[in-house]
Order: C-alpha cells, then structure tokens, then sequence
C-alpha cells in the first residue's frame, strides 16, 4: 500500500498535473479499497445489500435513481436479491396508473417499473433543497473523476466510488479565513467538485441506518456501503464485462501468439 | 491495375464465370499476389489495422444504430438502455467509442510513418491526399459521433465547434443557424449529426477503396525509400504480409480490448455521463483526446477567424505536403538533419495536444493560475509557439531542408539494403561490410 501510494505520488509529479484541480482548495478523493477494484475485482453482495438500504433510507428523499429498475437488484452480478424480495420491495412504493375506464389511479409497483424520485419535477426539487439540485445517482460514480492526471486516472480507474465516498465523509470546520464568508444554508467539504461550499448538509450520522446482520453502521462504513451500491448501479453488468474481458484476452493472446508463429515460420525462407 | 495475377480458372464453372466477372483474378492479382516490397517493417501494418478498425466501427455502430433513439429527450437514457438492458450492449457501446479512439490512434501512426519514410512523394501524391481527406472525413464522423450519447460534453463540444463557423464573415451567423437547424443546438442538430454519422463512414469506404486503388498502381514504399527494381525486391502479400499483418491486427487488438474491458471509462470525459443541460456549462470544455493538438491551434490565437482558419490550414496544408519537401530522397533514414526535425515535429504535436488539455491561462506545465503583473508563461503562450513551429516546420524547415541536405548515400536496390543489414549479424562478420 505504501508502495503504491509512493508510486502514485511519483506518476502524478511526472505527469505534472498535480492534484490542483479547478479550485486550489479543493481535495483530491481519498483511496479508499473497494471489492471491485482491478480487473478481477467483483461486488461484495452484503455490501450492496447494505449500500441500497443506506440509498433508499437517506438519500432517496432528495436524489432521484432515474436510470434503476427494481428488477435490477436481483439481477446477477447485483446485490443479490431473490426475485421475491424484489417483488415485495417493489410493491412498497406505488405508481400512478390508468384503469381500463381511463381513469388515473395508485398501484403498487412491479420488479419492471423504475426506482421512484422523490420529487415530481427539477423545480419542485430546487425549491425544496434551497435553490440547489439534488443530482440523479444513477450514474454518479461514473459522472464525478475522483483526481486527476494522465497516469493516476490509467493506473487507478476516474476514481468515482472513492469521490461519493469521501464528500459523505469530508464534511470538515471551514478554514479561519473562509468561515467569515460562509453562504447561508451551505456546508464546507473541501472533496466536493464545485465546492468547498455544498448545499447538502452531512447526510449521515453514526448508527443513522440499522443493518439486518448487525454490520457496522458508523458514518465511515455506510459512506463505503452506498458508494459501492452507487457503482454497481452506475453499471450493473461490470462484472460480466470483467468476466468476458478476461476470456477475450486469453483468446487473443494465444491467437496472436499463434499468428506470430505462422508468420515467423513463413519468413524464414526470404531475407528480409 | 491487374497484371500481377497467376489467376487460372480451374473448372468449368470458374471459367464461365471468369469471362462474365474477373473478380478472383481481381482478387488474386491485387490481394494474394500482389508484389510487396519484402523489407516493409511493423509501421507497414497500420494500413491493415485501419481497414479492420472501420469495420468494426462499421459493425458495432450498425448494432448500436438499432437500439439508440436520435431525440433530445431520450438519446441519452438509449444509450443506458443499451449498457444496461441491451445484450452485451455494455461492450458493443464501449467498443464502439474506444474503437474510435483507437482508430485514430493508429491513423496518427499511419500518418507519421508517411512523412518519415517520405511516402507523399511522386509517384504517390494522389495517394497521400486521399489519406489527407480520410482524416478530414474521419475527423467529421467522430466529432458528430461524439455528439449522439447527448451528455454535457457531447451538447457543448457540439455548441463550441459549430459556433467556429460564426466566424466567417457576413454569412457566419446564417451558416450557424443552417447547421443547427434552427437558433440553438437542439433536436434538429441532434437529428442531421446522426443521419451524417451514419452516411460518412460508407462515404470513408469509398475514400478508402480509392487509397488502396491508388497505393496498388506504384505499389508500397519502403523503409529505404529507393524503388523497387526487380522481383528480387518483392514478395507475394499472401501469405507474407496477410501473416505480418494478421499478427499485428492481433496485438493491436488485445491493447484495444484492454481498454474496452478494464479501462472503458479512461478515454471519455466523466461530465459526458450527465445529461445534456443547455443552461449549465461545464467548467472546462474539452474535445476528445485525438483533437487536442488542433483545439490548442484554435486557441492559441485570439482572433476568431484567425484561429479557425490555423486550424483548419493545419490539416489542409499536409494536402500540398508533397510539394513542399523538396528533397528527392525519400526516406528518413537516409537524410540525418530531416530526422531530427521529423522527431521535434511529432514531439511539438505531443505538446500540442498537452496544451490543448489545459487551461490556456495557467502557468505551463505546473498548470496553476498565473498572477498579474509581468511574463508569465501560460499555456497559451507555449500553445503559440508551437503552433508557429508546427508551420515553420512545413513552410520554411522542410522546403530549405531539401536543398541544403546532404543525403547518406543510398543502397541500390531494396535486397541490397537487406543484405547489408543482415550481413553484420551474421556470425564471423563483426565489421560491417559493406554489399557489392
């Protein structure tokens, strides 16, 4: 780890681009591991499992999931839940249909239908969270670079879990000489893209969401739950992607190993 | 063409059809028998790993075209569709927009292996401007591609660069309005962008068959750039280079799938995973990578029409390349002082493009702010002298060059430089002798 961290350090001076992002004060994400990392790395189940709870309990009543189905959660490679569940999930929020009269009417929702947002339209969600927007999830782990530069970004990923995770976390005192000109409502987080100042006050407290298994519900461990839940829904097919990716390359090295061979063994006969 | 082919239709049917349609002595004549020269080295391979990434492109785009829907509203959720609900949709869409990074790529390559090893020059003019308008068509088809998916970066990359036309004077403002299809970037805009991604890579075909109609009446240059003399100098292209060039299709292909499979996001922007929103600009408006050397000729001059007209100039000028290199040594490697400027050419292209990744107003390469008062220097200011430098090297380095060089002295004929550069490996021969 301190390896790693030596040579990230070492690329990111190379690349010259620093950490000094748009605004000097603002942090670069804090490298926290995830279970998917790397091109082996897959979900962890329970973690998922939590990071919806943690979703659906706290920052589903301000931030839409627009692109989120409920029959995604027990797809594979998901947070592993049985289609039962889904169902019975599902049926918890409900819709506003039309019956064979024509006439509008409230049903339960179904595994097919869509995650609800919390408010009807982007003007009833700005007034209700102090002119700002709550941004969509659905795609914030790949929407937001957690640093940057040439080489860290190759090296390890856009870093877009380790930013949701570390604006969750990164509510910080504002520095002595911005405290004086703090704009009314907003919080400093120093890891917030277009901050220091963000609308949205510390969404989490300790031991805020309970987990079934009893699993640890501190502000740190929820921060990574939901983090890792938003970049399973930012693609749901990243471990079929790794899975396939790994047996086309196997395939393609043994192809080209082949050709190369081929191709040797022809050109032995003329001097080139 | 033709004249190459040992084509002998072997039953009854082959010949009939033979006298109807010479396709296979076609075939055979151009593709399989083809005389290659037989010291072409890797660099040789990009024009096949071209021609395999525009059918993929081909391929991919065809499948994508089924399941995106071209409308402000919903092009953005059809391309999630695609990566979420599509069958390996997830892989088709990222090879498709890897694959145009890839492509260009290997185009750049393609490129800077013509200029170093001279292969602008006569009897190949035609040929390199065909090559020049490619990258101009290839350039339209991946600006308007990068368009489709209606994120942030799409929406504005769309807004800036049509807007370049506003600077023409007294029919700029109505030119933009005719692109557009009205009096914003909107639905129509969307709409003609994807229609045109669609025509141009069959338009790209075309071009395409006419560069290798054109490369096959002089056949290959080489890396020693003299001609070929004799069938001694050549080699079948099947299975000779049909093998080289399947092996380097081969590893070429498993860095792209690198990419695709465990780096999908690396090359896009982050911000073009947000929907398009007409009132919110992004903080900083770049173009994909393979753009960047020529945004950094746009911005590095102040004035619009100016800046517009640079760029534009700096591709337009490689179409009269051939004429403004005025030595007749034709490769490289035999001209010591061309080489050395070809290397500061590729290196000022390189900083270009970093150039054209930042913000112009920071101080270069520690890319801070830059304070008032005094010099500084910026970005830009660096931009602007490699801009300068990049038609100093066209207009004045390379024209003086040929006149004033003197040239190595140049083997006879394409086996003699093999046997010459064999010879030394050979055991007992630690001189270098030169060949008869």
């Amino acid at each position: 780890m301190i390896m790693r961290k030596t040579f990230l350090a070492a690329v990111l001076l190379l690349a010259g681009a620093g950490l000094a992002g748009a605004a000097e004060t603002r942090h670069a994400a804090k490298d926290i591991d995830f279970s998917f990392e790397g091109p082996f790395g897959t979900f962890d189940r329970g973690q998922l499992q939590r990071g919806y709870k943690v979703y659906k309990e706290v920052c589903a009543n301000c931030h839409s999931m627009k692109q989120m189905v409920f029959r995604n959660l027990s797809q594979p490679g998901g947070p592993g839940f049985s289609g039962a569940q889904v169902q019975a999930l599902a049926a918890t929020y409900t819709i506003q249909d039309l019956n064979d009269q024509g006439e509008p009417f409230d049903r339960e929702r179904i595994p097919s239908d869509h995650f609800p947002s919390p408010f009807p339209n982007e003007q009833a969600a700005r007034v209700a969270n102090g002119g700002a927007l709550p941004p969509d999830l659905s795609l914030i782990t790949k929407a937001r670079a957690g640093w940057t530069g040439t080489f860290a970004q190759l090296f390890y990923g856009m870093g877009g879990p380790e930013y949701v995770y570390s604006v969750l976390t990164g509510y910080e005192e504002p520095p002595a000489e911005l405290a004086s000109s703090a704009p009314e409502g907003k919080h400093y987080n120093p890891y917030f893209e277009a901050g220091p100042w963000i609308g949205m006050a510390p969404p989490l407290s300790d031991g805020q969401v309970t987990f079934d298994d009893g699993s640890p519900n501190s502000v740190d461990a929820m921060a990574r739950d939901v983090a890792a839940f938003l970049a399973w829904a930012s693609e749901p097919k990243m471990e079929e992607r790794k899975g396939l990716g790994f047996s086309v390359i196997i395939y393609l090295v043994i192809l080209t190993l082949l050709l190369y061979l081929v191709k040797r063994k022809i050109w032995t006969k003329v001097e080139h | 063409m033709g004249g190459h082919s040992s084509y002998q239709p072997k039953s009854a049917f082959a010949k009939w059809f033979h006298e109807r349609l010479p396709i296979m002595d076609l075939i055979q004549g151009q593709a399989l028998d083809f005389p290659t020269p037989k010291n072409l080295n890797y660099f040789w391979t990009f024009g096949g790993i071209l021609t395999m990434m525009l059918g993929a492109q081909l391929l991919t785009g065809i499948v994508l075209a089924m399941h995106y829907t071209p409308h402000v509203t919903m092009a953005f959720d059809s391309i999630e569709h695609i990566r979420r609900d599509v069958n390996y949709g997830n892989i088709i869409q990222k090879l498709h927009a890897n694959g145009a990074s890839m492509f260009f790529l290997a185009v750049y390559i393609h490129i800077f292996r013509g200029m170093y090893y001279g292969s602008y020059k006569a009897p190949r003019e035609i040929l390199w401007m065909i090559g020049v308008i490619i990258l101009l068509v290839m350039m339209a088809t991946a600006f308007m591609g990068y368009v489709l998916p209606w994120g942030q970066m799409s929406f504005w990359g769309a807004k800036v660069i049509t807007n370049l036309f506003s600077a023409i004077p007294f029919f700029g403002d109505s030119i933009v309005t005719w692109l557009w299809g009205g009096f914003a970037v909107d639905n129509p805009t969307l709409n003609r962008f994807y229609s045109l991604h669609y025509l141009l890579p069959f338009v790209l075909a075309g071009l395409v068959g006419l560069h290798i109609w054109a490369l096959h009446v002089p056949g290959n240059n080489n890396p020693t750039g003299v001609s070929v003399k004799s069938g001694q100098d050549t080699v079948p292209f099947h299975p000779y280079y049909t093998m080289k060039d399947a092996f380097a299709i081969g590893v070429f292909l498993i860095v792209y799938c690198l990419f695709v499979f465990f780096a999908p996001d690396y090359m896009g922007h982050p911000v073009n995973y947000e929907m398009a929103d007409p009132l919110k600009t992004p903080a900083h408006i770049v173009p994909e990578w393979y753009f960047l050397p020529f945004y950094a000729i746009l911005r590095s001059i102040d004035n619009k029409l100016l800046g517009v007209i640079a760029m534009f100039a700096s591709i337009l000028l490689l179409l009269v390349l051939p004429w403004l290199d005025t030595s007749r040594v034709r490769s490289g490697t035999y001209r010591p002082v061309f080489k050395q400027f070809f290397w500061i050419l590729v290196l000022d292209c390189l900083l270009l493009g970093y150039i054209g990744s930042r913000v112009p107003d920071n101080l270069f390469w520690v890319d801070t702010p830059s304070h008032e008062g005094g010099f500084a220097l910026t970005n830009k200011l660096v931009g602007q002298i490699a801009t300068l430098y990049y038609f100093v090297h066209f207009l004045i380095i390379l024209p003086i060059l040929g006149l004033l060089e003197t040239p190595k002295p140049m083997p006879a004929s394409i086996s003699e430089a093999v046997l010459a550069k064999n010879k030394p490996a050979l055991p007992g021969h630690k001189a270098a002798v030169p060949a008869e």
